[in-house]
């Protein structure tokens, strides 16, 4: 026991005075620290972008919502039913009802051009045609400005996302609509969801404006439960007047998401450990050099008898000290620049934009740390070790 | 060659020694089947021209190095035998060291300093505070105990280079080349206090040195020259 604590006391005192050394070093050190941090950043930065898409996607849908498209579709765009198929659906066993009738809306999904605030240049917007329960079927839906377009009229309201990303979609201005020109009659917010980068209209409205006659693509339904899901699944899937694609709203967008997720999470790892590679070597530099300046002190130590194991540690210590405050630095900063840093994105799925805010999450903080982390311990080891490989008797000379 | 006198009641026994270091595909024989034994309270000079291997003997007896044939012990322990672990625990007990450039850890005090040997024996704070006072009193230092090494004269970081070396109370003083990098006078009062530490305390003390004025307060002087030992000067 106390053999153990003598241990813990000799690291403790290398440790010590390699940091109380760390003014002399101050140049190297602090560039090894911001490297670190610069990784980190950019790892925290890529990845927020992911967490923040991610989190759009996962607010559009609770569990015990529901939507239903045509049996191989892949999202909304490739998918069709029929007034009769929609129908089916509203009326199936699991659907919650109100006085007005069961909470199901019945939608259809076109893609209109819009000039974008930041560039000026068109990019796909989604113009949705929904029904009366558009509002019931869907969570934290609200209208922040203006009105609830009126139902049988050529009038859209428009998510906050795609207001603030889109010219001409703040209240009182237009969008053009097939061969006419809509008026914007107000904005609404859906939780930071996907229907906020949308414009609604009436489906009914949006059928004629594009000769769509009586057919959907989607229907939206709130369930009694998140438990009444399987009932309506399987009411549907066995009715054999329906070729039906039975999803939670929670489920379909995450699966909205994937594409992008992965090209996201992808292309932030790669990034961050291309960036480690060059930060490694920089914390390897910059412990190389505080080994080499302390040749003579560490022999010195060794010679009064403090053991080879105790050396690494202590250094191995430093080295990881120093990458951690880097990454404690590079999250800071991280989520100084990125969270709720607000962008649009096209969602591949969709081919239709996404807006969405970057989210720096605890659990990414934590990630970029755990990278430093790495960092520091590949970054140590080896000047650790050549340290506790010196020659005592030619070190202690060593000027 | 020349072998010293046996005595049965040594404290350092190198007997049969030799040290080859390797360079490339060189072998560089530094000593030679040396033999030399040490009693317990003496001070003794080492010298000899550079490059004759009185560091590297000094080096083996401390247990920084290894014999690449013969037998070293002190005090009864063959440090040959001992690994590396073990021979660190035993430089910690039995050897103290002083440097020719002091090799003190710039970024602590005097104070500090001399209580690193301190930090791996099992004493408390209270007990290592009043060794590390009693070692700074014994060279005089007591009034710098809160300087920084760069803050004290050549001679001053000597002097707690002497204090950290004496603290643990070892069992052989090695000095190597203590007044190598002083000025006479500085040089002087590390000589008087090596000897008191010998004359009054009783301490053994090996010190290598090229300075023949260095080696005049030692009690016996042996010679090193291409590896072997006598106990005359060099013509």
């Amino acid at each position: 026991m106390t053999a153990l604590f003598n241990w813990f006391a000799q690291i403790g005192s290398i440790a010590r005075f390699g940091l109380m050394s760390i003014p002399q070093r101050r140049g190297a050190v602090t560039a090894t620290v911001f490297g670190i941090a610069g990784v980190v950043l950019v790892f925290v930065g890529v990845l927020s972008i992911a967490a923040g898409f991610r989190r759009a996607m996962a607010n559009s849908g609770s569990a015990d919502a529901a939507i239903v498209l045509r049996s191989g579709s892949d999202s909304e765009m490739v998918s069709g039913l029929g007034r009769n198929d929609t129908r089916l659906i509203a009326d199936a066993p699991g659907v919650a009802r109100n006085a007005a009738g069961p909470l199901s809306s019945a939608e259809l999904f076109v893609i209109i051009n819009l000039p974008k605030r930041s560039t000026g240049t068109d990019a796909n917007v989604p113009l949705r045609g929904v029904e009366a329960a558009a509002t019931s079927v869907r969570d934290n839906l609200r209208i922040t400005a203006g009105r609830m377009f009126e139902w049988g009229r050529n009038e859209v309201i428009v998510g906050a996302g795609a207001a603030r990303e889109f010219a001409g979609l703040e209240v009182g201005g237009s969008v053009k609509v097939g061969r006419e020109t809509w008026p914007v009659v107000g904005e609404f917010t859906a939780g930071g969801g996907v229907a906020e980068s949308e414009v609604w209209s009436d489906a009914k409205v949006l059928q004629a404006a594009y000769n769509r006659g009586d057919s959907f693509q989607s229907v939206y339904v709130r369930l009694n439960s998140a438990g009444a899901f399987q009932e309506f699944k399987d009411a549907l899937t066995a009715n054999p007047q329906l070729s039906v694609k039975v999803l939670r709203q929670s489920e379909h967008f995450a699966e909205q998401s994937t594409a992008m997720m992965k090209l996201i999470t992808t292309l932030g790892y790669l990034i961050a450990f291309l960036m480690a590679v060059g930060a490694v070597f920089g914390a390897l530099n910059t412990m190389y050099s505080a080994v080499a300046a302390r040749t003579r002190e560490i022999a010195t130590l060794r010679a009064l008898g403090f053991g080879r194991g105790a050396v690494v540690i202590a250094l191995m210590i430093e080295s990881l000290l120093l990458a951690v405050g880097g990454g404690i630095v590079g999250a800071g900063l991280a989520y100084l620049a990125f969270n709720n840093f607000h962008a649009a994105t096209i969602n591949w799925q969709s081919f239709s934009m996404v807006a969405f805010a970057f989210a720096v999450t605890p659990a990414l903080l934590v990630q970029g740390i755990f990278w430093a982390t790495g960092i520091g311990l590949i970054g140590g080891l080896l000047p650790a070790l050549r340290a506790a490989r010196l020659p005592i008797a030619a070190a202690l000379r060593e000027l | 060659m020349s072998d010293q006198p046996a005595t049965n009641g040594a404290l350092v026994r190198v007997e049969g020694v030799e040290k080859v270091f390797h360079r490339g595909t060189e072998d560089i024989h530094v000593l030679a089947n040396l033999n030399l034994q040490v009693p317990a309270g003496e001070f003794l000079a080492l010298m000899g021209p550079s490059g004759s291997g009185k560091s590297t003997l000094l080096n083996l007896i401390g247990g920084l190095d290894r014999p690449t044939k013969g037998r070293v012990s002190v005090a009864g322990d063959h440090i040959e035998k001992l690994s590396d672990h073990q021979l660190a625990a035993w430089r910690a007990r039995h050897i103290g060291f002083v440097f020719q450039l002091y090799n003190l850890i710039p970024v602590l005090t005097a104070e500090r300093n001399v209580e690193l040997p301190l930090l791996l024996t099992h004493l408390t704070k209270a007990e290592r505070r009043k060794h590390v006072e009693t070692a700074l009193a014994m060279v005089g230092l007591t009034h710098r105990a809160q300087h920084y090494p760069r803050t004290l004269s050549g001679g001053e970081q000597q002097r707690v280079g002497i204090a950290r070396g004496i603290v643990t109370d070892p069992t052989l003083l090695l000095c190597d080349e203590p007044t190598g990098d002083l000025d006479r006078k500085s040089g002087d009062e590390i000589l008087n206090l090596l000897q008191a530490l010998n004359r009054e305390h009783g301490k053994t003390i090996i010190m290598v040195t090229h300075d023949p004025h260095a080696s005049a307060r030692a009690s016996r002087t042996v010679y090193l020259n291409k590896g072997e030992l006598t106990n005359t000067p060099l013509a």
